[in-house]
């Protein structure tokens, strides 16, 4: 579905008319039919269920030619396409490190590499990408130290991992793009197996010498938490950046303030407002399930789309605004029910630091290039933009 | 006010600590809920409920 011409931040139209005409329906898409929830009630409702699987090779799921083919020598991407109980089992082992003290503990750090960054800005060209330059950097920066991955093969991941969630990429360039993370992890956590450090993947290294995981699955964790660890902040920090530029009021109520609580729910009103997963989660029904006087069959395909239910309006007062001051804490942008996002903690403190810091460091921040010259990423697994030329 | 939570069901993200950090915290090992107090005081009340709506898992009941 294709969002409005000139609203590079709204949900697709078509999503909005189905919330308000038709919010539990079948739609066609990938060449089969599934249901598209897209009330926010609703969405947290169902998936949440136990009777939906997160597992792409289940009947009805909804990816049509999407899907990669099933390989041996395949780590596969963690847990997030896996169900309970396999799936609370293998979460379980890397929770610690993301609870929220741990989490906090690691903030002077990031502020320390934030603050590193913007020094480097501001010595160096403009105009400049705030991609490259600033809003990739800082959480690969930060996932490459907790799993213990060297930062110097950061070009190598960042590449791979957004080939593999590009929609516009073929099955064979992702599948490719798959095996070489895949193998490149294999290898560190070959690495991890023989000089332990004290990392998260040194951890699940452990764990493998256990025998409480093999060494494919411990690598799949890994696989997952570096592309997930990235690509996903690394999105909120220039898509965030760009909406509060073309929302200078918002801009100026953030730029003015130290309190850590006007922040916080600075970061968790982006959060709402892009809701960057764009694709929607993805489901596919176990058993029957019945729900408002419907039978969801066993066999269908769920989408929800979170975007268009964190503008849900029974929910949200004045949804298409962004509002800085709202209290957005409920949105579902990390998702919901037993995969919501285990990074939350993380992802919210990298956050908070950033935005409490650029526009305050670089208060006269602009765009350097009209708007329609950003090359948003409408085939990007998750929504942001391809690069930010900003000047100052 | 009483608050119950269900350690079985937690997926450990957070959300309840970050809520009401007064009420709830998270098992060093595994970041799995812990509850710090059954009764917490009605001034923690809003909170409380703050916490069980976010919580993914639905791991946390309010019995007022
Ligand atoms: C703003 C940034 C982020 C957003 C918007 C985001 C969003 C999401 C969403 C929507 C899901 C749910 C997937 C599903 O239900 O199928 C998810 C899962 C996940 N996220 Fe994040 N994420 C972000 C940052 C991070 C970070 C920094 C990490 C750190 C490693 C991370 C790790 C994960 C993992 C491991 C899962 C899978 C959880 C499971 O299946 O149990 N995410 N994320
Ligand atoms: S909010 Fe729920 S799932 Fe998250 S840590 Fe608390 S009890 Fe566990």
């Amino acid at each position: 579905m294709a969002r409005a011409a000139g609203c590079p931040f709204d949900p697709p139209p078509k999503l909005r008319e189905l919330q308000e005409e038709a919010p539990l329906t079948k739609v066609e898409v990938f060449g089969q039919t599934a249901w598209m929830v897209t009330r926010y009630d609703d969405q947290r409702r169902l998936i949440g269920d136990p009777r939906v699987s997160s597992d792409v090779y289940k009947p009805g799921y909804p990816a049509g030619n999407r899907i990669l083919p099933r390989q041996d020598d395949d780590t596969g991407i963690g847990f997030i396409l896996m169900d309970d109980p396999e799936h609370a089992r293998m979460r379980r082992m890397v929770t610690a490190p993301f609870m929220i003290k741990r989490v906090e503990a690691m903030r002077p750090q990031v502020q320390q590499i934030v603050d590193d960054l913007i020094d480097e800005l501001l010595a160096g060209p403009k105009p400049v990408d705030l991609v490259q330059a600033f809003a990739l950097p800082i959480p690969s920066l930060v996932i490459c130290q907790l799993l213990g991955v060297p930062y110097e093969d950061h070009d190598f991941f960042q590449k791979n991992s957004s080939i593999l969630l590009r929609t516009s990429a073929s099955i064979e360039e992702r599948t490719k793009a798959r095996g070489n993370i895949g193998g490149y992890l294999h290898e560190l956590m070959g690495d991890k197996l023989e000089n332990p450090k004290d990392d998260l993947l040194s951890g699940l290294a452990e764990r493998v010498k256990a025998g409480e995981l093999s060494r494919k699955d411990a690598a799949g964790i890994g696989v997952l938490l570096l592309i997930a660890g990235h690509e996903t902040t690394a999105n909120m920090i220039a898509l965030g950046t760009l909406a509060l530029l073309e929302h200078p009021d918002q801009l100026a109520k953030l730029r003015d303030t130290d309190d850590p609580k006007l922040i916080s729910s600075a970061v968790e009103e982006l959060l709402r407002y892009l809701t960057i997963t764009h694709q929607g989660r993805r489901r596919a029904i176990l058993a029957d399930i019945e729900f408002d006087g419907q039978i969801l069959k066993a066999g269908e395909g769920l989408i929800f789309p979170n975007d268009i239910a964190n503008r849900d309006p029974e929910m949200f007062e004045d949804p298409d605004a962004l509002d800085i001051t709202r209290d957005a804490r409920r949105h579902i942008a990390f998702g919901f029910g037993v995969h919501q996002c285990l990074g939350q903690p993380l992802a919210r403190m990298e956050l908070q630091v950033v935005y409490g810091t650029l526009y305050r460091r670089i208060p006269t921040l602009r765009r350097a290039v009209e708007l329609d010259e950003i090359p948003f990423k409408h085939d990007g697994g998750v929504y942001g933009v391809y690069n930010l030329p900003v000047t100052w | 006010m009483k608050v119950i939570v269900d350690q079985d069901k937690c997926v450990a993200s957070g959300q309840c600590v970050t809520a009401a950090m007064d009420v709830f915290d998270q098992r060093d090992e595994d970041g799995i809920v812990v509850l710090l107090t059954e009764n917490p005081p009605e001034s923690l009340a809003a909170d409380v409920h703050q916490a069980a709506a976010v919580c993914p898992a639905l791991a946390i009941v309010v019995e007022d």
